[in-house]
């Protein structure tokens, strides 16, 4: 009986402790003044840089080579959202997987979601393959908002970048000009940059090319190609040998010899496909850092078009 | 008249879906303002660009309502011999405009400000020998109901309902308010308490059909430590690189067999420190301690059979510490992974040595689990757990048990599994040991609303 008191004593000056501890730790300061941007993904970090300079300081959640629908919502990121004073998503319930639980845990209110620190790109980028009618998971994992994966287009890019320097300039006033500036800067670069690319990449205008994943419509929009087949029979779904046998015969009909994979997919169907065909699998990046010398948005498409060329230049 | 009804619809949501692709254009227009250099041309040329894309969606616009008009001005007998119209292709992609680009993925119309909803059904089938707890050969054994939503912008809330075989019941139901000052995460509500690891993660998100032994000998079983209370979580200061994060939870003392409250001040309390670093970008390591304390059904018990009130002070301590190890390669996250965890559980609870009389003791009963879980590739994952437990009320009891579980997946919505499990079972009753060898199997479902991956 006196135990149990003791007991009950024991425990509300643990509770009474706990809370004091959590109560009593500072907040963690700011190292400098720069803006902290955290993005979910690494081509937003790299659109983020481009206008923000060293007025921001920006890092991605995810790596440029991993599948952005199914990052791990390690706690670490924690560690790195609470101190965010914008987040920047991809949007389009592709990050529905792991972002929102980060989010919440985070304890951060400048980033929850529709707060003025939380930025969801979508809103301002050309969106394809949005779904009318009935939408089922019938058709696998579908995005019923429409594709997320429309940073593949260089004009998204610009659009992305220009929603991003009003977002800085109203969070930071006084750098205006600078960010102005900056984007003036990356505009005409890209500008520039596209140009050469479209040249690059006219030679093969129309070409028919199949893919693992949807991942390419706005990058084969941009530079004209066609993508008539996927190795993933619905989005999501792993390849079957029906739909294999498929892809095959339609690949042999139509003349089809590229097959472009996403660094994180297994290639074995891929091959396969391949062989029967006398086709070339493509490992093309989807994303800044899939590859080490993939340093920024520029370098992504300097990287795929040159891939494609190679491909295009070595099956025709 | 249905077709009167669809145009005034139409109508209505015209507007409305302008609206939304005009937002980014002002946002632009501002910050021309704002800008002192040069802004004349940038504010003539988003002005340009706003009109172009204005034109185009009038031109888009006067089609429709042209060949909506044409559609009304069709023969009511048409309507009227084919009533049922052909249902829309599934998932046709809309055509792209081809004046201007539309800005923005689609809207959310059909679900406006109704909550997320999901319904996960958890099917099960046992069979073999198990004298000492059996269950039930076939049986939906639950249909989580899941109800998520932002509630204003302070706060969120997430509610999980269950329907089992016996009945209802509200699994979680709480608010967290994600806005607080000093990192504070508050979470008012019913809800499964942070005492280790399995004791947080509902039934389909679990890697194995059933619970481990530990969990139902001194945890409260299936339900485990769910309660309503107030829960507290903060990220506490840690060194460099690790995650340090503190809970502190009060509950009311009810919770399943494990707590059970007799008066209002029986609160039951838990605590929860985790420490987490990653230890390469595959790799990460998650440590965990825990406190539960709450007073226990033997006080209830006295309490009805002898009247006595006061004084009496059962109570169960329960001391719990877990250790998980992941490992998810990111390059192919979605084919290999492997994950081991060990909890440990101490349970130190107050009773009489007869049920309504004897002396005063303390049960010390000991359990753990420790089990391991591969991803081969996309569609199949194997697993093993060992598993031993004390009985609570009486630790000279002890079950032990093994399980084997293979589980595959059709697709991210739906897994199928089967598990063998072995038990080498204490019989309360007879005080002998029996052996139990089990076949289950499950399917699980999802319906509805992406639900968060757990981690």
């Amino acid at each position: 009986m006196r135990h149990g008191k003791t007991h009950m004593r024991f425990g509300a000056v643990a509770v009474a402790f706990a809370l004091l501890v959590m109560l009593g730790t500072p907040l963690p300061g700011r190292a400098d003044s720069k803006l902290q941007v955290m993005t979910a993904t690494t081509d937003l970090a790299s659109l983020a840089e481009e206008v923000g300079g060293d007025k921001v300081s920006v890092e991605s959640v995810a790596r440029g080579y991993q599948d952005p629908h199914f990052v791990e919502a390690k706690p670490s990121f924690l560690l790195k959202l609470r101190k965010a004073d914008l987040l920047i998503v991809v949007g389009l319930q592709l990050e529905i997987g792991w972002l929102p639980p980060l989010i919440t845990q985070s304890g951060n209110p400048r980033i929850q979601i529709a707060a003025p620190g939380y930025f969801d790109a979508s809103q301002y980028a050309q969106i394809l393959e949005i779904p009318t009618g009935q939408v089922t998971r019938a058709e696998g994992d579908v995005h019923p908002l429409g594709n997320p994966h429309y940073w593949l287009d260089p004009e998204n890019g610009l659009r992305i970048a220009k929603a991003i320097q009003n977002k800085l300039s109203e969070m930071r006033p006084a750098d205006v000009a600078y960010f102005a500036q900056r984007y003036a800067s990356f505009e005409q670069r890209l500008k520039e940059a596209d140009q050469k690319w479209l040249a690059e990449m006219k030679p093969y205008a129309g070409r028919k090319i199949v893919t693992y994943h949807r991942s390419w419509p706005n990058f084969a929009k941009h530079f004209n190609l066609d993508v008539v087949g996927y190795v993933e029979p619905r989005p999501g779904i792993p390849p079957s040998p029906q739909h294999t046998l498929q892809l095959i015969g339609q690949m042999k009909r139509e003349g089809v010899k590229i097959i472009a994979v996403e660094p994180y997919f297994d290639l074995k169907t891929p091959n396969a496909v391949a062989r029967e065909t006398g086709g070339l699998v493509v490992v093309l990046m989807p994303s800044v850092g899939g590859e080490k010398e993939i340093t920024d948005y520029f370098k992504l498409f300097d990287y795929d078009i040159a891939k494609l060329k190679q491909a295009f230049d070595a099956t025709r | 008249m249905r077709k009167k009804i669809a145009l005034a619809a139409a109508l209505v949501t015209w507007p409305v879906s302008g609206f939304a692709q005009e937002k980014p254009a002002p946002a632009q227009a501002s910050s021309g303002q704002t800008q002192a250099a040069a802004p004349q041309e940038d504010r003539v040329k988003a002005l340009e660009e706003q009109l172009r894309a204005l034109a185009g969606q009038v031109a888009q616009l006067r089609n429709d309502l042209k060949a909506m008009r044409e559609a009304q001005a069709a023969p009511a007998a048409e309507a009227v011999a084919a009533p049922a119209a052909p249902a829309p292709a599934v998932m046709a992609v809309a055509p792209q405009a081809t004046v201007a680009p539309q800005l923005g993925g689609a809207q959310q119309n059909a679900k406006l400000l109704n909550p997320d909803i999901s319904m996960i059904g958890d099917f099960i089938g046992t069979m073999g020998r198990n004298t000492v707890q059996p269950s039930r050969a076939l049986e939906l054994h639950e249909s989580e109901v899941g109800l998520q939503a932002i509630i204003d912008p302070y706060a969120r809330a997430d509610v999980f309902i269950s329907f089992g075989e016996e009945g209802v019941n509200v699994e979680e139901g709480y608010v967290t308010f994600t806005s607080l000052p000093a990192e504070l995460r508050l979470r008012v509500g019913k809800m499964r308490a942070e005492f280790g690891k399995v004791n947080a993660i509902h039934n389909h998100a679990m890697a194995y059909i059933d619970r481990p032994l530990a969990t139902n000998n001194l945890v409260g079983g299936e339900d485990g430590i769910d309660d309503a209370g107030m829960s507290l979580t903060r990220i506490l200061p840690a060194p460099k690189n690790w995650f340090l994060e503190g809970t502190a939870q009060v509950f009311r003392g009810d919770s399943s067999d494990v707590f059970q409250s007799s008066r209002r001040q029986d609160v039951s309390v838990v605590g929860h420190l985790r420490a987490y670093k990653d230890l390469g970008e595959s790799t990460n390591l998650d440590l965990g301690i825990s406190y539960a304390r709450g007073h226990n059904d033997q006080e209830a018990a006295l309490l009805k059979t002898s009247g006595i009130v006061g004084h009496n002070q059962f109570v169960t301590n329960l001391y719990g510490a877990d250790a998980t190890l992941r490992w998810k390669p990111l390059r192919r996250a979605i084919y290999k992974s492997f994950l081991w965890r060990t909890e440990l559980f101490w349970s130190a609870r107050d009773q009489l040595t007869a049920p309504t009389g004897g002396f005063f003791e303390t049960q010390h009963a000991f359990g753990m689990y420790s089990s391991a879980e591969y991803r081969v590739n996309r569609r199949w994952t194997v697993g093993g757990r060992f598993d031993r437990s004390g009985h609570a009320a009486n630790a000279a009891l002890t079950d032990n048990g093994f399980s084997a579980i293979l589980t595959y997946w059709p697709s991210e919505f739906s897994q199928i599994r089967g598990q063998y499990r072995f038990g080498r079972l204490a019989n309360p009753a007879s005080a002998g040991l029996s052996d139990a060898n089990e076949l289950l199997f499950q399917f699980l479902f999802v319906m509805g609303a992406h639900g968060a991956h757990p981690f």
